[in-house]
């Protein structure tokens, strides 16, 4: 396993590839949740 | 090819970021939460033969209904058997056969509705992926505890908030995925199961493949234990069987089981019951608008609470939950009664967001009452009390709603004793969190037995 420090870009991609789907899952809930509201 | 999933090849080396391991634990959960999204698809199995409607050959909703009902059944078991196996052969393999099982629950199942064949359906989706959803559940955990000493309600709660969001993804997904294979001799399920089976196989597999341990006696930089000691939060480790052997295992059995017994029941009938208690002003559109705000708000809750108690500490934490939570489930009926629905929106909305916690609060609880290293296989067993409250809440709530209507209440009415019920539920929790105390130091570890059960020997020692 590498010693060199884990590089940002890796970090962010990661991170982006759970936070994306998991935000269009979220906008398309809280769009059925405005009926709430309208 | 065993070497490829041993502990050691995914020890992690100095310059390791620990930032990397919440994603891998989320690539997890947001497939398996998809679990409580399975209902989008309960409408076209039931038209599988007939198409446009269903056909009198076709499945009933009750026969569709086992098959969640089995596949809670199995996460809980996997969960309770699996965890002592996780803490053996570590979180790459535990994901790993995870992501076998709920990638192949749904081929399998897709076969099953090919051939309509109802068993290979409840054997796909509820028995394999049953077990891929237990496997997957608790396998991250005790890794991300690990990995963050200083912040392990914030760690969990980041991946079992993936949990609560697997399901706004995955009904979207599975519902636009029926819209775009649907035709006019196929509803789209088979091979929606199998584009979904596929892509939470592939991203499970990337969980198991970027997961790391940190190495024995790993520290944050810069970050030393709290000299002052908290009794609540033990240094040693409680083996898993050892455990059972406590009555802190049973009271935080119990803690969890009467918080999600409580909150599943009212989450259960929260469409109906803001239907029936205001009825004429929330449409059936707005209702389900209501029951997506609720997930955010468990969802939320899931992050927000288990963070809040790394500062609060998980004893208050509860506190909270139960106490203020009796409290907000006995305002519900009279928000009901004044016509007030922002303020029963918002009561409902906090109400969920406990629930939430409670789930995502309980591995830090178990880390901090029986120490870090069994903490997967613990709370694996623990998870059997989720199981419990699954069956015991709804049934519960159904039980005394129809109760109460035999008795001549009115149906905007009948849910106002239910509450009052869990309210209840809620302060006989709030006991059983009273009563948990540090365990005692006979149930604790000697250094040897560490190596020993994780079948590594100290240099000189037997092997």
């Amino acid at each position: 396993m590498s010693k060199k420090p884990t590089s940002s870009i890796a970090l962010i991609a990661f991170w982006l590839y759970v936070a994306l789907p998991l935000i269009w899952g979220v906008s398309a809930t809280i769009k059925k949740a405005l009926a709430l509201f309208i | 090819m065993s070497a490829f999933f041993s502990k050691s090849h995914i020890t992690a080396d100095s310059g390791y970021s620990r930032w990397m391991v919440p994603p891998s634990a989320l690539a997890v959960h947001l497939c398996i939460g998809q679990a409580y999204a399975f209902s989008v698809f309960n409408d076209p199995l039931t038209r599988i033969i007939g198409i446009s409607e269903s056909a009198p050959e076709d499945w009933k909703l009750t026969t569709l209904g086992w098959i969640f009902s089995l596949a809670i059944v199995f996460l809980g078991l996997s969960a309770a058997f699996g965890g002592k196996w996780l803490e053996k052969v570590g979180p790459r393999l535990t994901m790993f056969v995870a992501a076998c099982c709920f990638g192949s629950g749904f081929w399998l199942s897709a076969l099953g509705v090919s051939l309509h064949q109802i068993w290979l359906v409840y054997l796909g989706y509820g028995v394999l992926g049953g077990i891929g959803l237990g496997l997957g559940y608790v396998s991250p955990v005790s890794t991300l505890i690990k990995w963050f000493p200083d912040r392990r309600g914030m760690a969990t709660g980041m991946a079992i908030m993936g949990f609560g969001g697997g399901a706004m993804i995955g009904a979207p997904l599975a519902v636009g995925l029926m819209d775009y294979f649907k035709s006019a001799t196929s509803v789209g399920v088979v091979e929606t199961f199998m584009v979904m089976g596929t892509v939470y196989f592939i991203s499970m597999l990337i969980g198991a493949l970027t997961i790391r341990i940190p190495p024995a006696n790993w520290q944050p930089a810069g970050w030393v234990a709290p000299a002052v000691s908290n009794k609540m939060i033990t240094k040693a480790h409680v083996h898993i069987d050892q455990a059972l052997k406590t009555p802190q295992f049973y009271l935080l059995w119990l803690v969890l089981c009467l918080n999600v017994t409580a909150g599943i029941g009212v989450l259960g009938q929260a469409s109906v019951m803001i239907q029936e208690m205001f009825k004429g002003s929330v449409t059936p559109a707005a209702a389900a608008g209501f029951v997506g705000l609720l997930s955010l708000f468990n969802m939320g809750g899931r992050f927000l609470w288990s963070s809040f108690s790394d500062y609060l500490g998980r004893k208050n934490t509860y506190y909270i939950f139960f106490a203020v939570g009796a409290m907000l489930y006995s305002l519900v009926p009279s928000m009901g009664m004044a016509g007030n629905k922002t303020l029963f929106v918002l009561l409902y909305a906090l109400i969920m967001s406990m629930y939430g916690g409670g789930f995502s609060t309980i591995p830090a609880y178990l880390a901090d009452i029986f120490g870090t290293r069994y903490v997967g296989g613990i709370h694996g067993r623990l998870l059997t009390a989720w199981a419990t409250a699954g069956v015991l809440g709804p049934v519960l709530v159904n039980y005394l709603r129809e109760y109460q209507l035999a008795q001549g209440v009115a149906k905007a009415d009948a849910y106002n004793v239910t509450m009052y019920i869990m309210a209840v539920i809620l302060l006989l929790g709030l006991v059983c969190n009273w009563l948990i105390k540090p365990v005692h130091e006979k149930h604790h570890l000697k250094h040897d037995d560490f190596d020993e059960l994780d079948g590594i020997y100290p240099k000189g020692a037997k092997a």
